[in-house]
């Protein structure tokens, strides 16, 4: 189906004379310039385009492709790196240099490479959408093929070998062939049997977000930050360390040399469980900030996508979007080219609506097949300004569970990760309980909440502090800012650059607080005692246990401070 | 060429031509006046019905008569060697009575965005010569570090005094400064041209000028000319060039005032929506490419309205930067040269320039502890603005001390004054010497006993 181009206004293109439907996707001018369309009014149909428009003329031909913008989906897909639509940025590096032009094209997955797959059903077997039919050995993940969410029959034909991505493995009665990969369109959550309710935790190996504020699998999270507070290195973490079996990155509207350093960092990681690559259960997507801004905003959509694919094959998955605001500015420069009316602060009207639909599709979910999968997402925020109260940020906390507040004035600081504890939530604790009950132990929630009470307490007495100088408060209250001194340095804060403290897991996580608790409990009680303040608080082993967090033996050398503190107290005890 | 006199509506820097052929989007276009001179201009919006089209020099003259010409091509720059020593308008010009350039190539002024899988994570660093930012806030090859300043501060010396000094330690590579002045008065386009004569930095410099009485719309191109010329330098030649753009805030008013002019949708505070977009179309020319010689590093200045930082064109900004030097009007009061506040200023790229065989092991170290304690002492200041100094405890009274000597020794310099790295982290130590010892919590006890003056001493 062809016709030509009417008017171009930047990625805004009008095109004549070609029916279409909504979110078709059209090859636009001599060069056939990706788009899609977003609007049609009469015989005018509105295409975005996801490649610089620069020269394209009124009368270039318009062909409809007739499909909506899909994802190819199969073996091939981890260690990827692609940009907002799918296509492989190291083959367009090896095709046009090392600048992106435009009117090039790739397919998402190799369609050269052979894929060794294994059947794991026989001929006459009834299948429905989301069954597996075999696996392929991606890298260390093994990949589930799986029967396309809308297809069902009997099989008539399974074969085992070698196979492209496009070679038929699998025949259905009716003559239907199946093959490694399927195309899912980007725009449309892929179908499940049914959602779950979140119940386990994500351990991040980051101390104040599995200890203080933890996210589910299936759960979402939002990282708002004003600029320069750390967020990108928060994300990176969560995605180097987070224990799913696949990461999505999404570089939405990212900058190139900070996209550049996780394209060449991811490869070199190594997965602290498996000791393989990081990159081998990985999928990046990069959309720099200068890349095309229709491309940008298709980012995201590619990048939950993948991740509902991975989860229906049951695995837990985890996609960061760095970050969502982008995302949403996309939106907004869209819709102002689309001269649509505008909402708060120029955001279109959908904004909100656009949002929710994104985030709803995380989940704990049972899969088509009935197996248990899930997505985490975790989106970041970047509220201009470090103003909360812009329309991203509001809208993105009606709908997500935890809230990791980000704060400029502590990064300022170097207190590292700089989330704020008491601006951040999570909603997921109670759900958790559970969990925290059978693998760690009974009395964490306890040890969690009075952590959080001795923080809230201390920023309480900060107040008066500044007035009048912290050697005016109460003995017992001085106790406590020094408490929660210690919980901040030595619990809260963590060098991500060290080669220890990077990832603490969660048992260490639990000794080190309950430790800290202990100290708190030994020095209240020897106050009480008519202990002198100044010995409580310099102990030494209180200070050594600032630095028990960067040990490798750290079980040992815990019990070592430990039991130096008890004879510590027990002489300040003999002393009174 | 086919010439078309159908304008039928000028409007600001717009004007609007109808019954044309197919006219490509982003094409230059040639206006001819009645009186025989040429304007240019660059296709904004088209369609079978009518083309509009955005006029560098402005509009003044123009009337409905003109003759308007489609060439068919993007906007693109005269690109050679000789552009090294020339002094150039907005749009390219001669303006040191110079000839043209002879061209080599012609490249599209707006670039391409480069694949993010050929990018080189930049990890050499810069020496500038000045300790807030070598030390603190350290600039890397490839980086963009913008200047967020206020009117009125020195933010345009301490661009050229980086100009000057800074270097890749060890390294004798072909170095290039490209200088993009948008909307900046004559007096400060002189003592910029000045400078660079005075220094001998021209013969190695290209600069781009758009004064404050050239038109606005041509200040849309200055940067991408500049940058366009940067890139060719850094990727066809090897060289690595340092690209200062001033000042941006007058970019961004440019910008405000074509969408305006566009009956656009306006975002906050007036300026477009696409702001962002375009903002990163420039920053993002900044890099190092794998297996390329040249490096492209942006020093970007601009003014924050009201000394605003969550000011729009600051704010976007540093999303898209690598970080952002922040100079003070509080230091500048004080009279203390360069008045870079190290505290809301930051080197994203920092740590990877860093530490052993690149600087300094203690590096990142000093530079931490020296954060916290000016934060921690400055915070005291508020206090003690309270309470007074004696209320203070001693530990205190010597954070308090430590942010006065901080500013006094370490932030201030001479203009002049080129320190070098070694000569940056001495100063720091000298300073946290006066420190309680077990204050130090960010350095490791092993640099202590390798850097603190009090152990060297023994």
């Amino acid at each position: 189906m062809k016709g030509t181009v009417y008017r171009i206004a930047g990625p805004v293109v009008t095109v004549i004379d070609v029916p279409t439907k909504m979110y078709d996707v059209v090859k636009v001018g001599k060069e056939g310039l990706m788009g899609e369309v977003i609007g049609i009014e009469g015989a005018k149909s509105t295409v975005q385009v996801y490649e610089d428009t620069s020269g394209i003329a009124p009368g270039e031909p318009v062909e409809n492709t007739s499909m909506s913008l899909s994802v190819e989906l199969g073996p091939g897909l981890l260690t990827s790196v692609y940009d907002g639509i799918q296509r492989p940025l190291p083959v367009l590096l090896e095709k046009m240099g090392d600048f992106i032009e435009r009117g090039v094209t790739a397919p998402g997955l190799d369609r050269e490479k052979k894929w060794e797959f294994k059947p794991a059903i026989t001929k006459g077997t009834k299948v429905a959408g989301g069954d597996v039919i075999g696996t392929v050995q991606e890298t260390h993940i093994e990949h589930r093929i799986m029967v396309p969410p809308n297809v069902a029959g009997v099989v008539d034909e399974i074969k085992s070998g070698s196979f492209t991505v496009t070679e038929c493995v699998c025949k259905l009665a009716d003559e239907t062939e199946l093959t490694l990969m399927q195309k899912w369109p980007v725009r449309e959550s892929r179908p499940v049997r049914k959602k779950l309710m979140p119940d386990t935790p994500l351990i991040t190996g980051q101390r104040i977000l599995d200890g203080l504020f933890p996210v589910a699998k299936g759960g979402t999270a939002a990282i708002p930050g004003p600029f320069g507070s750390g967020k990108t290195v928060t994300q990176q973490q969560l995605a180097k360390w987070s224990d799913t079996e696949i990461v999505i990155y999404i570089g939405c509207g990212e900058r190139g040399n900070e996209m550049a350093d996780v394209l060449n960092e991811f490869p070199e990681l190594d997965d602290p469980k498996t000791g393989e690559p990081l990159m081998e259960r990985t999928v990046l997507i990069a959309n720099t900030s200068n890349m095309p801004v229709a491309a940008r905003e298709a980012s995201v959509y590619t990048g939950i996508t993948i991740a509902e694919y991975f989860r229906d094959m049951g695995y837990d998955v985890s996609l960061m979007a760095d970050s969502t605001s982008r995302w949403a500015e996309a939106m907004r420069e869209i819709s102002s080219r689309l001269e649509e009316m505008p909402g708060e602060e120029g955001y279109p009207a959908y904004l909100a609506a656009r949002l929710s639909e994104f985030y709803e599709r995380a989940g704990s979910v049972e899969t088509l097949s009935g197996a248990k999968g899930s997505v985490t997402v975790i989106g970041a925020v970047s509220p201009p300004g470090g103003d909360f109260s812009e329309p991203v940020t509001q809208n993105t906390l009606r709908i997500v569970k935890v809230f990791w507040a980000l704060d400029s004035k502590l990064s300022q600081r170097r207190h590292f990760p700089s989330i704020n504890w008491l601006e951040s939530y999570s909603l997921y604790t109670d759900a958790l309980a559970d969990w925290y009950n059978e693998h760690i132990s009974p009395d964490w929630p306890l040890l969690r909440s009075d952590a959080m009470e001795i923080l809230q307490k201390e920023s309480e007495l900060q107040e008066i502090v500044q007035l009048v100088g912290s050697d005016a408060l109460p003995e017992d209250q001085q106790l406590t800012l020094e408490v929660a001194r210690m919980i901040r340095e030595y619990f809260l804060q963590q060098n991500a650059y060290h080669d220890v403290d990077t990832f603490c897991e969660m048992d260490k996580q639990y000794k080190l607080m309950k430790a800290i608790m202990k100290y708190s409990d030994l020095a209240n009680t020897a106050l009480e005692g008519g202990a002198e303040l100044e010995d409580i608080t310099s102990v030494k082993s209180k200070d050594d246990l600032s630095k028990v967090k960067f040990e490798k033996e750290f079980d040992e050398k815990l019990n070592i401070v430990l039991s130096a503190m008890d004879k510590e107290f027990d002489a300040i005890r003999g002393a009174v | 060429m086919k010439e078309y006199k159908t304008i039928n509506e000028i409007s600001g820097p717009l004007i609007f031509v109808e019954k044309t052929e197919p006219v490509g989007y982003n094409e230059l276009v040639y206006i001819k006046l009645g009186d025989g001179t040429t304007k240019r201009g660059q296709v904004l919006d088209t369609s079978k019905d009518i083309v509009v089209v955005q006029v560098f020099e402005g509009t003044g003259g123009l009337d409905l008569q003109c003759g308007v010409r489609f060439t068919g091509e993007t906007i693109k720059l005269p690109v050679s060697i000789d552009l090294l020593g020339r002094i150039l308008s907005g749009s390219g010009d001669p303006l040191d009575g110079g000839p043209r350039i002879v061209p080599e190539d012609r490249l599209d002024i707006n670039g391409a965005a480069m694949n993010p899988y050929a990018r080189e994570p930049p990890a050499e660093f810069i020496q500038t010569g000045i300790s807030t930012i070598d030390g603190m806030n350290t600039l890397v090859r490839g980086q963009k570090l913008p200047i967020f300043s206020g009117s009125g501060l020195p933010h345009n010396e301490i661009a050229l005094q980086i100009a000057r000094q800074a270097k890749v330690l060890g390294s004798e590579e072909a170095f290039a400064v490209v200088f993009a002045g948008m909307g900046i008065t004559n007096e400060e386009a002189q003592s910029f041209m000045r400078d660079f004569e005075r220094t001998g930095a021209l013969e190695r410099a290209v600069i781009f000028l758009n004064l404050a009485d050239d038109p606005a719309v041509e200040r849309l191109i200055t940067p991408r000319l500049a940058l366009t010329a940067a890139e060719y330098l850094a990727y066809e030649h090897d060289m690595h060039v340092l690209v200062v753009l001033t000042d941006m805030t007058n970019y961004a008013e440019a910008l405000r005032q074509m969408g305006a002019a566009r009956e656009e949708v306006p975002g906050r505070r007036g300026y477009p929506g696409y702001m962002y977009t375009d903002l990163s179309m420039i920053y993002e020319r900044a890099g190092v490419i794998k297996g390329r010689k040249g490096s492209v590093t942006q020093f970007p200045i601009l003014s924050m309205p009201g000394d605003d930082i969550t000011h729009p064109i600051p704010d976007l900004s540093g999303y898209i930067t690598e970080g952002q030097i922040v100079v003070s009007r509080d230091l500048h009061r004080k009279g203390i040269y360069p008045p870079i506040n190290v505290l809301p200023s930051l080197s994203r790229l920092m740590n990877s320039g860093i530490g052993e065989g690149r600087t300094r092991e203690d590096h990142k170290a000093v530079s931490d502890q020296m954060y916290a304690a000016y934060a921690e002492g400055n915070d005291l200041r508020g206090l003690v603005a309270i309470v007074g100094k004696d209320a203070l405890s001693e530990r205190d009274r010597k954070f308090l001390e430590f942010a006065d000597m901080f500013e006094d020794q370490f932030v201030r310099q001479g203009k002049d004054e080129d320190r070098s790295i070694e000569t940056t982290l001495e100063i720091g130590w000298r300073l946290l010497a006066e420190l309680p010892e077990a204050q130090l919590t960010r350095i490791d006890t092993e640099m202590i006993n390798k850097y603190h003056p009090a152990h060297r001493a023994k």
